[in-house]
């Protein structure tokens, strides 16, 4: 009997500490991969230097952290979406039904994003988007005619890449990394090989040309990667013909295993990416829901140090770790020192 | 089948002693299937045996980590400007102050204990310094401003790529590319070995810190998410236990069998097979979106895994309650105890052994859970801050131990994934201990009839 009234007790003890009301005082974020190593680097210097705790940093996605941003309003919803991509309309009604409706967007910087090999595997120095397109789109251009890829070795479409398999490790539909390779390489080698002219002579309109462009050849030469820049680095690991697309801070991580390819010519690097020669790249945000400054104790503080100099700089640590700064951090900081909301002009 | 056919057999005179055809090819049958089982067995042991050390080679590194062992001078210019050692006033001084002071007093000991190199500048120092020494070194200083002005000697961290030349996992031939790192710093953490003032050492930090961001892999830690670990298995134990014993002590010994308990044991069978991703799910509807409850705290993990383990403990329960035998029910019903009485005062005792079993066992799957924790917040950069006091162990946000070693494995810098395998080592000996204590606790107290 004595155990039975112990239980009895301790669940009550467990149960009143769950219904007691939280007055919560950790700042909670969420959201893309690609921003989680920057974020948990500002975050734990947020926690070193503030007198706040150290904000979580979850991961998940751009879309499953804005979703999750987009849930309402209170203390049990996250104060910060990362995402590797811009908030879409869509997104944004959504918040507003649910009553969030003054968001701050921070820019914190670029991200590149580059295709690397094993280090010893064949020279694949150099590529242009068109090389990647007939390597990887669905239809390629073949003596003027817009024909099903069958390409199976990079030189017989350019002599100047080696005589290797085609085999390339893509990021999965649902990275925000996808949207950009498609935009930015597929589209463009689309356009640069002429494979878009012809399907708008098909009788496509441009939009259904572009759709079509950034559609990959199903037969495997194209695999996609679900999971993390680890898992395509294994992959390429076990596979001298490999090409992967990376991040530019995992790439610099991984110098010893990894060697990247030019694009178009320019090697990529914070500088050229900053200066814009390196063609892939994208902006990184985060979202900061502007009901819980003030509510949640060192959320705009938080927001401020993370676009501060010091962290964000051109020297800071978090270029250091391969983020590239934002040559107009200074209207960023301006911007998020005034909590300019979406909607309030900007 | 031969034992049929053998009485057929015409009978023929024979000596016992000469072992006839057919029992010839029945003893080879016998020992190929002896055979079988010991190759079946030394398969599985020889794959644990590669488990195994694959884990220790790969973890072992993670316990050990380099050191330096810097004079710093504490330059009140910088660290008080106002020079009134207000601690409001300190606190102004960031991380960013320290830094440069630490850089500064690295290259100090370099160019005093004479060694040669062409790295002079301050900054050059940088990358062998661990970004953690400046907070490190701020806290000390906060904790006793008299410090400033004075040179202490810090002993900090070597960054990721030091520590990884001193283990073997940077090679020089590697680094060409590497932009964290350069073959003259190498060159001088060498010199500095030499000169004692790197080292390497035992790592307790790995064993009892918290998680630390992507660029100071050096500083990380399993401590504050074992800790989560601790907080859920607490919950679980300490609703699972009951509600499962209670649960099951109902079925077995006062319910009446019909349709319906039938159907209720079939759907306990089930819900033990359920995958635990769908516990994450339910978990997140029901307790964080329509109860409140916090996300990512060990509270929320805690009631998921309990009904992850309520089956494993209703299962086993019964199963101890039905190996009691009916004749002690008898004895005491017959002498007049109540149902109850005889249920409790020697059903029970008799079956805790069992019960206990498998509670840990059901613990111990529960503590190696990582998919449903996925869906509560509980994988991320979060496990950072060690909760103040006991109660808030429960809701401050926290991860757990295979979250943690999941976390590592998927991060950029190779640094992490010698710490995901030392995570591992920590992990399996928390499952041997409880599996040892289950061991124990059948073999001292169960009781055969």
């Amino acid at each position: 009997m004595k155990s039975v009234k112990l239980a009895v007790s301790a669940i009550a003890i467990v149960a009143a500490t769950g219904t007691t009301a939280f007055a919560r005082d950790n700042i909670q974020v969420a959201g893309s991969s690609t921003v989680l190593p920057y974020a948990s680097i500002v975050a734990e210097a947020f926690g070193e230097n503030f007198d706040y705790p150290t904000p979580v940093v979850e991961s998940g996605g751009s879309s499953s952290g804005l979703k999750r941003f987009c849930e309402g309003v209170g203390e049990n919803t996250i104060d910060v979406a990362n995402a590797s991509r811009k908030i879409k309309d869509k997104e944004i009604a959504t918040c507003a039904e649910n009553g969030v409706t003054d968001i701050m967007e921070v820019r914190i910087g670029y991200d590149g994003i580059v295709f690397a090999s094993q280090k010893d595997g064949p020279a694949f120095d150099a590529f242009d988007p068109s090389d990647i397109y007939n390597a990887l789109g669905a239809k390629v251009m073949k003596d003027g005619q817009l024909v099903d890829n069958t390409y199976a070795k990079w030189n017989e479409f350019n002599a100047a890449l080696p005589d290797a398999d085609i085999i390339a490790f893509i990021p999965g539909t649902k990275h925000g990394t996808r949207e950009v390779f498609e935009e930015k390489v597929l589209e463009a080698g689309c356009e640069a090989t002429g494979a878009m002219e012809a399907y708008v002579a098909s009788g496509m309109d441009e939009k259904a040309a572009a759709k079509e462009c950034m559609k990959v050849r199903t037969d495997g030469k194209a695999v996609d990667i679900d999971g993390d820049y680890t898992e395509t680095l294994a992959r390429i690991g076990s596979n001298p013909n490999g090409i992967g697309v990376f991040g530019l801070a995992f790439y610099e991580n991984n110098t010893d295993k990894l060697k990247v390819a030019t694009m178009s010519g320019v090697t990529p690097s914070t500088e050229t990416i900053a200066s814009g020669d390196y063609p892939v790249s994208r902006p990184l945000f985060f979202y900061v829901k502007k009901a819980h400054i003030g509510q949640i104790p060192g959320l705009k503080e938080y927001a401020e140090f993370f676009v501060s100099d010091d962290m964000a700089g051109a020297d800071g640590p978090l270029a250091q770790y391969g983020l590239v700064s934002d040559p107009e951090l200074a209207q960023t900081q301006e911007a998020v020192a005034a909590e300019t909301t979406m909607n309030s002009g900007m | 089948m031969s034992d049929a056919t053998l009485h057929d057999a015409q009978p023929t005179k024979r000596s016992l002693h000469q072992i006839d055809a057919r029992t010839k090819r029945r003893n080879a049958a016998e020992s190929r299937f002896k055979m079988l089982g010991i190759g079946a067995i030394g398969i599985g042991i020889a794959f644990l045996i590669i488990l195994l050390s694959t884990i220790v080679v790969n973890g072992a590194s993670a316990f050990q980590q380099s050191f330096l062992e810097v004079p710093v001078y504490l330059d009140p210019a910088k660290l008080d400007k106002k020079g009134n050692r207000d601690p409001a006033d300190l606190k102004k001084a960031t991380t960013f102050t320290y830094a440069p002071l630490i850089e500064k007093g690295l290259l100090d000991a370099v160019q005093s204990a004479g060694i040669e190199t062409p790295l002079s500048k301050t900054k050059d120092m940088k990358n062998l310094i661990s970004s953690s020494a400046a907070a490190q070194l701020r806290d000390r200083v906060l904790a006793d401003p008299s410090l400033i002005g004075q040179t202490v000697t810090a002993k900090i961290l070597a960054s990721s790529r030091v520590d990884g030349y001193l283990k073997g996992r940077v090679h020089r031939a590697e680094i060409a590319q590497d932009k964290n790192i350069t073959v003259e710093q190498l060159d001088l953490a060498d010199a500095l070995i030499k000169a004692g003032i790197l080292h390497k050492s035992f790592n307790l930090d790995f064993i009892l810190g918290s998680d630390a961001s992507d660029s100071r892999a050096e500083q990380a830690g399993i401590g504050v998410s074992m800790l989560g670990s601790f907080y859920m298995m607490l919950v679980v134990l300490v609703l699972a236990l009951p509600i499962g014993v209670a649960a099951s002590i109902y079925l077995e010994e006062f319910a009446p069998k019909n349709r319906f308990t039938d159907l209720i044991e079939v759907n306990i069978s089930n819900l033990a097979a359920v995958p635990s991703i769908v516990f994450g799910i339910l978990g997140l509807a029901v307790f964080i979106q329509f109860a409140h409850l916090p996300q990512s705290a060990p509270l929320v993990g805690g009631l998921v895994l309990t009904l992850m383990t309520l089956p494993t403990i209703i299962i086993s329960t019964r199963a101890a309650l039905k190996a009691v035998p009916p004749s002690i029910r008898d004895a005491a019903l017959g002498i007049g105890a109540s149902k109850m009485q005889a249920t409790f005062h020697h059903v029970l005792p008799l079956a805790m052994p069992g019960i206990l079993t498998g509670t840990i066992i059901g613990l111990a799957q529960a503590l190696g859970e990582t998919a449903p924790l996925l869906l509560i917040g509980m994988v991320g950069f979060i496990a950072t801050n060690a909760p103040d006091g006991f109660w808030d162990g429960f809701v401050s946000p926290n991860s757990a131990m295979p979250a943690q070693i999941y976390e590592w494995a998927k991060r950029a810098d190779p640094a992490f994934y010698e710490r995901a395998w030392g995570g591992i080592i920590i992990l399996l000996i928390f499952l041997l201990g409880m599996n040892i204590i289950a061991i124990i606790l059948r073999r001292k107290f169960e009781r055969r009839w």
